[in-house]
């Protein structure tokens, strides 16, 4: 089985996000792999540490320059290879399925590991869109996997609960919290993973052009009132609270 | 026509459904309002649909007993092909943004997810969204004969009925097989209200110490004041609650009239999923903690003497 990992670059869950002008403005914020994207790495390297005979995991990043580093990343912890294709324009998700069915079609991959939702765009569309475009099922929200043979089990969340389910290779499978815990990478495996093949492809290899233009950011921020009670006297506080919440925000009978 | 694909629950029609007509009905894209509804057994939430619609299509077939991605997507696609589709609207759901993006490929279509806010212009459709971990409010636009898009629950208020019922039609499809076999399902029961729902919702983090404080201070507040129940990822992580009651980034997004949160300190992937809640109310122990600075009403103190005083005072 070969399998391809997508690994996107975010800022940081602690940085500040600002917006310049009409755009989310990234000039020195600190840019790591995307969480939901570890989870996918690691489980590619698990089913192979299980033994289910996974010949290669190779890691797909399409963006600007400095997504390498999110590439190393996936790198040190344990990826063969990576693919980066290059580019400064942003593609949604439907678009980038296109570069991601191809890529997988050219590779001979049979399973696609992509985090359920992204933390920059906030989307959760492109495992669904890939797997359409190579005619795959897809299974979302995944936190349990198992592989046997040619056959994939586990469970996933749904709207109302969890299932589990049961598919035959090829799948697309999109990662999230519960499927594993992502290891660091050492510090001799992120020397290693500098020898490693960072491959690029050129993206006028692919035709693709993004379906959905981006007109403008903002940073709406709800004025809060910031009524603070001193807790001091906890008998007090609690009437003065219960005081505000029905008779001033009118939210309790 | 706008193709709006019905969202129900328990054999009634969802509130997002509701939310979707208002948005197909603002929007000022062109045609008929037609909703469709999938499943067996459909024919309550279908007169339902007629309510609000200008006309109901029921695929009501033994084949769609169960939802599957690719059936669904099959689904809507033929649905908005034959009816000539410019804009298909799909619930911002789990479901909802897992097929939505099947539909979008197959049309070779636009795909503008999780939209708050669709407005025409022209022959473009313009959408607001929330990113960054909803801490940016974007605004994109797409144009083309169709455009897929996924409606963020809670985002638009709910339809009221149309002034006549409209009427129903039954519809043949061609569906492909599901090639996932569903081997068990668990559905996550709670007595009390579902948080997506919930007008108020009292949520514990790891302040609150310990699963039998959580239960006595967490569910009891919410109890006493008709609340859902919350939790943050670190109590989840613990096993003190069900994943069921994550609110975040990788749990649900809330937007209740009230959210209170009892010992949560507030990072980002908190707050990305209830930050937009009407009025948030904190207790904490620590006056730095982030949460305050999103908080309308705070009370700085400890949850343990704070909460049993809230929950006898809020007795009636
Ligand atoms: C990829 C990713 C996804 C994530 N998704 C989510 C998500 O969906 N939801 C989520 O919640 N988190 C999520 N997190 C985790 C998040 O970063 C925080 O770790 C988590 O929200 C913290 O939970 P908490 O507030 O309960 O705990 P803590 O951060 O430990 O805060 C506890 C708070 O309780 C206060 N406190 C302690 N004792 C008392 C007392 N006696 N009285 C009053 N106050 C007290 C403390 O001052 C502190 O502020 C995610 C993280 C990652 C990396
Ligand atoms: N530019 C990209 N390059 C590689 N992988 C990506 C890219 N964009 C998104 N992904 C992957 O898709 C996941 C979900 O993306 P999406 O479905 O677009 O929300 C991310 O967490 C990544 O795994």
């Amino acid at each position: 089985m070969k399998i391809l990992t997508l690994v996107r670059q975010v800022p940081d869950a602690e940085a500040r996000v600002k917006v310049s002008g009409d755009r989310v403005d990234l000039d020195g914020t600190t840019l790591v792999i995307d969480g939901m994207d570890e989870y996918g790495v690691e489980e590619a390297l698990r089913l192979r540490e299980g033994d289910t005979g996974v010949e290669e995991i190779v890691a797909l990043a399409v963006g600007p320059k400095k997504v390498e580093d999110a590439l190393r990343t996936a790198l040190a912890m344990g990826v063969d290879r990576a693919i980066h294709v290059e580019t400064d324009e942003r593609f949604d998700a439907v678009a980038l399925s296109k570069i991601v069915a191809q890529v997988a079609g050219s590779e001979g991959s049979d399973l696609i590991l992509l985090g359920g939702q992204e933390a920059d765009w906030d989307s959760q569309a492109l495992g669904a869109a890939s797997a359409e475009r190579l005619g795959w099922p897809q299974l979302t929200w995944t936190n349990e996997l198992k592989v046997e043979g040619e056959t994939l089990t586990g469970r996933h969340d749904v709207d109302d609960g969890n299932e589990g389910f049961k598919v035959n290779l090829p799948a697309v499978i999109t990662a999230q919290q519960g499927l594993n815990e992502p290891r660091y990478p050492t510090l001799p495996n992120i020397m290693k993973a500098k020898k490693k093949e960072l491959r690029k492809d050129d993206l006028g290899s692919f035709v693709v052009q993004p379906g959905v233009k981006y007109l403008g950011a903002e940073i709406q921020t709800r004025a809060r009132l910031n009524k603070m009670i001193d807790g001091k006297d906890p008998q007090a506080a609690a009437e003065q609270l219960l005081d505000l919440l029905r008779n001033e925000a009118k939210v309790l009978a | 026509m706008i193709l709006v694909v019905a969202e129900y629950a328990g054999g009634k029609l969802g509130k997002s459904t509701l939310e979707m007509m208002t948005a197909a009905r603002e929007c000022g894209r062109e045609g008929p309002i037609t909703l469709l509804v999938l499943g067996q057994d459909v024919a309550a939430v279908a007169t339902e649909a007629a309510a609000v619609a200008d006309q109901v299509l029921v695929g009501d077939l033994p084949a769609l007993a169960q939802y599957n991605p690719e059936v669904w997507a099959a689904a809507v696609t033929q649905i908005a092909k034959e009816g000539e589709a410019s804009t298909v609207l799909i619930g911002g759901s789990r479901s909802g943004r897992e097929y939505a993006p099947r539909v979008a490929v197959k049309l070779d279509a636009p795909y503008l997810e999780d939209a708050i806010k669709l407005t025409a212009s022209g022959d473009a459709l313009q959408a607001q969204r929330y990113t960054y971990l909803a801490r940016v409010t974007e605004t994109v636009e797409a144009s083309g004969p169709v455009i897929v898009a996924t409606v963020k629950p809670g985002s638009f208020a709910p339809a009221a009925p149309a002034a006549a019922a409209g009427e129903q039609f039954d519809i043949e499809l061609e569906l492909p097989a599901s090639r996932t076999e569903i081997t068990g399902k668990s559905v996550e029961k709670t007595s009390r209200v579902a948080l997506s729902e919930a007008e108020v919702i009292v949520t514990g983090g790891r302040g609150v110490g310990s699963p039998e404080n959580f239960a006595q201070f967490v569910e009891g507040l919410a109890d006493n004041i008709g609340a859902g129940v919350g939790a943050t990822r670190a109590v989840v992580d613990a096993g003190w609650r069900p994943y069921a009651e994550q609110v975040g980034q990788t749990g649900k997004t809330v937007q209740p009239k009230a959210y209170i949160a009892l010992g949560v300190s507030g990072a980002v992937q908190h707050l990305s999923g209830m930050g937009k809640s009407k009025n948030i109310i904190a207790i904490n122990k620590d006056a730095e903690a982030p949460i305050f600075k999103v908080a309308d009403y705070g009370i700085v103190g400890d949850v343990n003497q704070i909460v049993p005083a809230l929950i006898a005072a809020s007795k009636k």
